[in-house]
This record gives C-alpha cells, structure tokens and sequence, in this order.
C-alpha cells in the first residue's frame, strides 16, 4: 500500500542571478513526521525551506501540499505557520495581540480566538504573560511566544527556521524536547531546518542532509550514523565525526577507495599487535571518556575514545585495531560501496 | 561613605558639568536669554519722542487682539498649519513606503523626491514664482492648451495662500520621506514574511505593523512640520509679501513688518510671545499624549 506523501517537492530548484541556491530537490514528507533540514551554512536548507512556505517561488520543479499543487500559490494560502530564527514577533503588539495576529487576519470571531489564545498559551506555558510587549520577555520567552504563534491557528503543516539558535545551550536542551512532544501531541507534520546536528539527531523521523544546494541523504538519524552515503555524510555526521583513511594504509582494499570508521569501533592495543601504528596528537576529557586524537600519514580525523579520565602524552606512538564489519568503504567519488 | 568613593562621584559631576557646559553657555545667550528679553519688553510701551517707554503691563497684547490684521493672520496660519502638515506628512509617507519598496530606479526616485529640499528656499520660491505666473506661467500654458483662461494665482486674495501651500507641501514631502526612509529601513523583513503567512494583506500589514512601528517618526515629523508652519517667511518674500489684502499673510511675516516696517516693536515682541506659548502647549502635548501611545525600539 502506497500512502501519498503530505507534503511532496518534485526536482525543486532556485538559482540566485545564475548562482546556485538549490538543485533538484526531491522529497517526500509523510504526516506527522518531522523532518530535519541539516546542513552547513549556505547549503541551502533555508532556501528549501522558504520555497516550501512560499516566501521564495521556484524556477523549477513543482510543491505539493496535501495533495494540492501550491508551487505558486501565496503563502497565506498554503494553510501552514512558521517559525522564524528571529522570532519575527511584532515588537510594538503584546503576546496576546502577536499570537492572534493571524487569526484577527483570517477574522475568526472572537470568543474563538480567546479560546485559542488561551490554550496556545497553556500548551506553550505562557499564560500570565498576555500583556507583556516582547521586548519585555527573556529569550526564551519569546522563543515559546513565535511557538504559540505559529500552532494557535492549528495548522497541519509548521515550519522552523532555526528557531533554537538563539537560546543558550541548556535552554536548548528544554526547548528541544518541547518541541518534540508538541510535535507528538498535536500530531502537526513539522519541518525543521538546523545546522546543528545534536539538534537534527535528537529531535527528526527523519533528517535530510544538504550540501552545496544538493541533498546528500535522506533518512533516519540512525541511518545517517550507520550507513553514510557518501563521505560528506560520513564526515559531517556524529562526534566525532567518522574518520576517512586511505584504502592503501590497508591490506585487501586496493589503492583508489576511501576507507571509514567510528572512534567507538577502534581500539588500543599492545605494540605490534595493531593494524595500524598512530602517534597521539592531542587528548580532550569529555567527563565520561576521554578523546584521544591520533595522526597518521593515510588518514584524516582520526580519533579513539577510552573511558574515564585517561589523557596520553603528545607524540606518544600507539597501536590500533578495528573489526571490518565496522569499516565503510566509499569509492574513488566518495560514494558508499554495498555493504 | 570613604573619601575615595566622594572624590570620584565628584570628579563625575564635574565631569558632566564640562560636558553640559558649551550647550548651556550657547543657550542661554542666543535662546533663553532673547526669549525673556522679549517677554519683558512685550511688557512696556513703545517709546517715541515726546513719549518716553513706559510699563503698560498686557495693553500690547490687548491691543493686537483688537487688532484684525492679526485675525487674519492667525486664521491664514491655522490653516496653512491644518492643510501642510497633514498632507505633507501623508504624501511623505506613501512615497516613502513606493519608494522603499522593490521598484526600477529605486535610487533615481529617491534622489528625486529629495530635491525640492536641496534647493534654496529663495531659489525654489522663484520655481514657482515662473509657474505661477499670469500669461507666461507653466500653469497658465498647460492650462491655455485646454482653453482654460489665465489665472493669476498669486495675485488674487481666493487663491494666494492656497498656492503657498502648495509650493511648502512640494517642499516639506520630500524631505519627511527621507526620515520615514529611514525608519522603514529598521523594520525587519522577516515581519513582513511572518505577516504574509498569517495571511496578512499589505493594506493590513501596513496598517497594523508598518505604521504603529513608524509612529516615533511621525510624532518627530509632525513637531517639525508644526515649527516649520510658523517658521515660513522666505518664501512669502518672493511670492506674495503677504498679499493681496494680507490674504497670504502669516505670522512671522507679520511679526517682521511689525518690527521693521512699522517699527512696532513691543507689539512684534508680543506677538513672538504668543506664538512661543502655543508652539509650547502643542508641543507638549503632542510629546505627552502621543508618547504614550507611542512605540519606541
């Protein structure tokens, strides 16, 4: 049984004066679900994103909104909310006024809109706030204000901007499980564009990775971790990220592939035992383990975790192993071979 | 409290003092100093020959109000003031919110509405001084090409004032859109996009976000455009000198042919008076009333 996606893009691309913004975007994003855009800066996630709410039109391809081709509909008609990286709450309006703005708008009567303020409020912890303006709120407050806003109306369809960028890191954390069980709860489809990838891992049924105006993978965190592919993938996703030796340092690989592996997957061992003989370059406590950081000629990122505090002298020489059932082979391209 | 902490809470207000002290000196000599001088010589008669100055305590203002001259003028400002400031400001504002948005020659509109305020006054009044004109005007010949009969638009008392409007509304409108310009260039965009969403039209955007957000420049315009609508006096000189029959006279005009062409001065003098109360009570109550309605980033 084949279910028709909630919401679909079809080759979507947008170029800024012949540079390039995004390229052939295909996605397909079921109901419910949420949906991480990840990326470095300027891969063109928030293109994507503002294409889909109809804040940009594209040049080609076509957008499809529960089932309806909104490709060059307004974006007040393609029944979703948004919420912005800089909260876009209008500064001279109390909180009350920001979240009914949309439904003053949409002129839905007003014991209706009382009655939804006030739930929006109780879900997003804000009642007693009502006529405060936004300038007198902290961070996070107005971060929860741009959340009230953009589910008050009940849309099916939210999309987030980096909407946690600027909360410092333990507000962070809460918000980003608030979020989350919102999602749950309201049952609401939401897309969710974030450089970070705690973020994108943590929270999304699904992560789309981008790069360069491309989509690199599309699929689950565990996906992503376990079976980059390409190395881009490879490298940008986890901490530490995956590190790429190559396919010469080893027996059995030929000489044009590159090879990778996890620093869970590597362990020390006794002189003249290892696969490979590293010399330590730097060693960072994390609290729980300890990274150690390891340089050798064919490889790039190279890194081993031991638990505990186990700091090891600079220049120091070791011995590594690994099992090759952990190892991911990518081919002279960068693209994953079976397996 | 130890002496150190003393001395440097000293050293602060003096400090301050130096700071304060070139606007206070400047101030008081070319400002307050003249202010006072006129409210006490508005007090005393006006000295002649035979009749020395004496105290006549408010007989000089008793007698402009009897005077109709000064009804009239106070009537042509009230109304110069009623049609310029409003208009001015609303024109200053639609061309601000044109030219701020995604237009051609977004930099040629600017620069063009800008001009009327680059100009001289003298050298923009005798612009107009050549549209005016009976017979040779540019009003005239656009209007003879329809069949329309010449109008001598400064020349008669029905249409003088109106023309002078006109010629400050021209001025003032570019020069207001800059400020609107630049208030509107602090509005994020993003608000617009979080508008559009919400299903917002631009007349409501406009409306709700746009113009409560630009009210602390209309508030600072419309004190200017107040202070400029009694303030106006170049132009009256090449224009009408405040004719026909004082149909185009306004205050500071008339204070003028008060205190130099009939050498009235204690009248002039109490005239200035009045006009610096109501500028005052206006003022404050524009600051104190809008203000609070106001918002300020």
């Amino acid at each position: 049984m084949t279910t028709t996606p909630f919401v679909k893009l079809d080759g979507v691309a947008k170029r800024w004066n012949g540079q390039l913004g995004v390229e052939g975007i295909k996605l397909d994003i079921p109901e419910g679900s949420f949906t991480a855009l990840l990326g470095p800066s300027g891969c063109g996630k928030s293109t994507t994103l503002r294409l889909l709410a109809g804040l940009e039109l594209p040049d080609e391809g076509k957008i499809l909104i529960d089932g309806k081709d909104v490709t060059t509909s307004a974006a007040s008609d393609r029944n979703l909310s948004m919420v912005f990286q800089s909260y876009a709450l209008f500064p001279h309006l109390s909180v009350a006024e920001n979240v009914m703005f949309g439904l003053k708008v949409r002129r839905v009567p007003k014991k209706e809109r009382l009655e939804k303020l006030h739930r929006a409020l109780e879900i997003t912890g804000l009642l007693g706030l009502e006529d405060r303006k936004p300038g007198e709120l902290s961070g996070g407050q107005r971060q929860r204000v741009a959340l009230a806003r953009a589910i008050v109306a009940g849309q099916r369809l939210c999309l987030m901007d980096e909407p946690l960028s600027n909360l410092d890191a333990k507000l962070r954390n809460a918000v980003r499980k608030d979020i989350k069980k919102l999602q749950r709860d309201l049952g609401i489809t939401v897309v969710y564009v974030t450089h970070d990838q705690t973020e994108a891992m943590s929270m999304a049924d699904t992560v789309v990775l981008m790069k360069d105006g491309h989509i690199q993978q599309v699929g689950s965190p565990e996906d992503l971790y376990s079976r980059p592919n390409n190395t881009f993938v490879a490298e940008f996703v986890g901490a530490p990220p995956m590190a790429l030796l190559q396919s010469s340092v080893l027996d059995g690989f030929g000489d044009d592939k590159t090879i990778g592996i996890r620093a869970e997957n590597i362990q020390i061992v006794p002189k003249g035992e290892g696969r490979m003989r590293c010399t330590v370059n730097e060693s960072e406590f994390l609290g729980a383990e300890t990274l150690i950081g390891l340089d050798h000629a064919g490889a790039a990122g190279l890194c081993v975790l031991k638990p505990g505090l186990s700091m090891m002298a600079e220049g120091n020489e070791i011995d590594i192993s690994f099992h090759d059932e952990n190892l991911h082979v990518f081919d002279a391209a960068g693209q994953r071979l079976a397996g | 409290m130890s002496a150190h902490a003393n001395l440097e809470r000293r050293r602060q207000a003096i400090y301050g003092w130096l700071l304060l002290s070139p606007a206070a000196v400047l101030l008081t000599l070319f400002a307050f100093y003249p202010s006072v001088a006129t409210l006490w010589s508005s007090l005393f008669s006006r000295g002649t020959r035979r009749k020395p100055t004496e105290f006549v305590g408010t007989e000089n203002y008793a007698e402009l109000f009897a005077d109709p001259t000064f009804w009239i003028v106070v009537k042509n400002n009230l109304l110069y003031a009623g049609i310029t400031i409003p208009v001015s400001i609303f024109i200053a504002l639609s061309m601000a919110l044109w030219a701020n948005g995604k237009i051609r020659a977004r930099g040629f509109v600017r620069t063009a509405y800008f001009t009327p305020t680059v100009l001289p006054m003298i050298a923009a009044a005798n612009l107009w001084l050549f549209f005016y004109t009976p017979g040779l005007g540019v009003l005239d010949q656009i209007g003879s090409l329809f069949g329309l009969p010449s109008v001598n638009w400064l020349g008669q008392p029905e249409t003088a004032l109106w023309a002078i409007i006109i010629v400050t509304i021209w001025k003032e409108a570019g020069f207001f859109m800059i400020f609107y310009l630049a208030a509107l260039q602090t509005i994020p965009a993003d608000l617009k996009e979080a508008a559009d969403i919400e299903g917002a039209s631009r007349w409501t955007y406009t409306r709700r976000i746009v113009l409560p957000l630009l009210m602390p420049t209309t508030l600072f315009i419309a004190v200017n455009a107040m202070i400029n609508s009694v303030k106006l006096i170049d132009h009256l000189f090449i224009l009408t000198k405040g004719g026909p029959s004082d149909a185009s006279k306004l205050i500071l005009y008339y204070i003028y042919e008060m205190a130099f062409a009939f050498f009235d001065a204690p009248s002039a003098a109490a005239m200035t008076m009045m006009v610096i109360g109501v500028l005052g009570i206006v003022a404050a109550v524009q600051f104190l009333y809008l203000d609070k309605r106001t918002h300020y980033q």
